[in-house]
């Protein structure tokens, strides 16, 4: 069984190949949960103690009804987070989305209610003796880096993709220029989705290598001079219009 | 030479169809689908099938295929979501389905009740014999408290509030049954030691008061909560043993989805088990520490939530609820 990868094979044929999320992925995510419900908790706190007694804190003997407005949601806030998150994101939390991963079943589908109670139940024992050790161990250990609540619900963390869908919208956006060859397309689209990721000098290097291939596809002469003259922005602008087939 | 092919149609056709289908999806990952959005993501699912197939044959590792292949996967998941729990099937759950697994862990609830008396009368007897061991099983406070010849339950709504004192004590119920049943995954061995050490605490305190005659206080103020609250605590503990079993004797090919079926099964006692806890917190809360509440009301609200307890595991509760 891969550590890696889980393939199903769909009702259509086509066979779903989610990456699973290691233990440092999910360790990423539950620490931006953990900071984000900690802080949640305290904001409440600080303000319910503040409207009650004037202070952002409880004074010497607080009545019971100050401690319980202040306290209990605050406690609320920060044990309910996962459970309730969960099923209201289905299987997505801020920090697991911050990190790009989600929570699913282990037909690739979104988990059920149950199966969410049933992972968050088990934190009591994942989180033991101190800072999910057992939980960690058991992603390190086990075959698809899965914790105890994961195993006994059926689901796992996968990587979620959606930066790659969201440069996927933006290619439907493009009309595309059906007289280039596949390669270019895949070619110039992948350099359009990395390009704030490349250095500046390397992408437009590469954007002009493209732009004199679309243009000797096209069989017009594409000036050296006109692309060497062109500054960042605007060979952006125009590698997506040569993809488009639309001149800039 | 032979010339570059040329771009598929279909990818210049279908590329503003992604497009569109990356949105919705955004959308659709958030709430809940209508009929119109179901039958528009599976049209989508299908078409979009098709266009996975066809650009791993045509664009293999390229970031257009990598990106239709995540797109597949995440309508995929929109596709396979569970239904949400309509009215019916939460009518389902508590009328069949508790009922039937009650019945299934029949003979589990009347091994941790016996492994619970047998440790209850450990507790009782170890500390009957050696008084002196009482700090095993009772906190300071509790035996400064009984060996001034009060419970330590006494005054206790002078310092809490009731609705505080059971939200503090439903809480700490709910997680202590939580973890009899989830500590079963250690082949049934924590289930053992939370029921075991439960029941020795109980026999220890009730020795000891019995030593300075305050064992009537103490049943007294136990018995309109603790009869259905110890119930809950061991049909958890049961579930922890079930748990335990489908690892070392699992049913299916394997022992992860023997534990997955045994989870998913006993997973739903809970929603029967922490609405009688909280009731029984309430009970705990309101009634038992206050000293102007007699056994004769005592009995009452002790029996009344037994017959509760047996109405809902049972089904009777919601089967005639549904008939009416």
């Amino acid at each position: 069984m891969s550590t890696d990868s889980l393939t199903i094979t769909s009702a259509t044929g086509v066979d779903v190949k989610l990456a699973i999320a290691g233990p440092g992925s999910r360790s990423h995510a539950f620490i931006i949960d953990w900071h984000i419900r900690l802080l949640l908790a305290l904001t409440w706190f600080a303000i319910a103690a503040y409207v009650q007694t004037g202070v952002f804190y409880l004074r010497g003997k607080s009545a019971g009804a100050v401690a319980a407005i202040t306290l209990l949601p605050a406690m609320a806030i920060y044990f309910l987070y996962h459970p309730l998150v969960e099923l209201a994101m289905r299987g997505r939390t801020p920090g697991k989305r911050m990190a790009g991963v989600r929570i699913v079943n282990r037909l690739g589908g979104t988990p059920s209610t149950l199966a969410l109670l049933i992972r968050n139940g088990f934190r009591l024992i994942d989180s033991l003796p101190l800072f999910y050790g057992v939980g960690l161990c058991t992603t390190l250990f086990s075959a698809q880096r899965v914790r105890l609540g994961d195993l006994a619900a059926g689901t796992l963390l996968v990587h979620d993709g959606d930066e790659e869908v969201k440069a996927l919208a933006q290619l439907g956006s493009l009309s595309l220029n059906s007289s280039l060859d596949a390669g270019t397309v895949a070619l110039g689209n992948d350099l359009l989705m990395r390009w704030s990721d490349l250095e500046p000098a390397r992408r437009q290097e590469l954007a002009r290598e493209l732009l004199r291939r679309i243009a000797t596809a096209a069989g017009s002469a594409a000036g050296e001079q006109n692309l060497d003259a062109l500054k960042d922005r605007d060979l952006k602008q125009r590698l997506r219009a040569a993809l488009s087939g639309h001149p800039a | 030479m032979t010339p570059a092919p040329r771009t598929p149609s279909w990818l210049a056709q279908r590329a503003a169809i992604w497009g569109r289908l990356g949105d919705s999806l955004l959308t659709w990952r958030r709430g809940r689908l209508s009929r119109q959005d179901a039958l528009k993501a599976l049209e989508g699912y299908r078409g979009l099938a098709r266009d996975v197939a066809s650009a791993r044959k045509s664009l293999p590792g390229s970031p257009i295929t990598a990106a239709l292949e995540t797109l597949y996967s995440s309508l995929h998941a929109v596709v396979n979501r569970e239904p949400r729990h309509t009215r019916a099937s939460l009518r389902h759950l508590y009328a069949v389905e508790i009922p039937a697994t009650v019945q299934e862990l029949k003979p589990y609830i009347l091994g941790v009740w016996f492994l619970f008396a047998l440790s209850t009368a450990a507790g009782w007897g170890l500390i009957h014999t050696w008084p002196t061991l009482v700090g095993l099983v009772a906190s300071p406070e509790m035996v400064r408290h009984v060996e001034h010849g009060e419970l330590w339950t006494n005054g206790i709504l002078n310092i809490t509030p009731s609705s505080l004192l059971s939200i503090r004590i439903f809480t700490n119920n709910i997680a202590v049954t939580i973890f009899a049943c989830v500590a079963g995954i250690f082949y049934g061995l924590g289930t053992f030691y939370v029921i075991a050490n439960n029941g020795l605490m109980l026999g220890g305190v009730f020795a000891f008061t019995q030593i300075h005659g305050l064992d009537g206080d103490l049943l007294k103020f136990i018995f309109a909560h603790g009869t259905v609250e110890l119930s809950m605590i061991c049909l958890g503990g049961a579930a922890g043993v079930a748990l335990g079993e489908s690892l070392i004797r699992p049913r299916l090919a394997s022992r992860r989805d023997s534990l997955q079926q045994c989870t998913a099964k006993i997973a739903r006692l809970f929603a029967a088990l922490i609405p009688l806890l909280i009731i029984c917190g309430i009970i705990e809360g309101f009634v038992s520490p206050d000293p102007d509440i007699g056994w004769p009301v005592r009995l009452v609200v002790g029996l009344a939530n037994l017959s509760l307890m047996y109405a809902v595991l049972s089904g009777r509760f919601f089967r005639s609820a549904a008939a009416a």
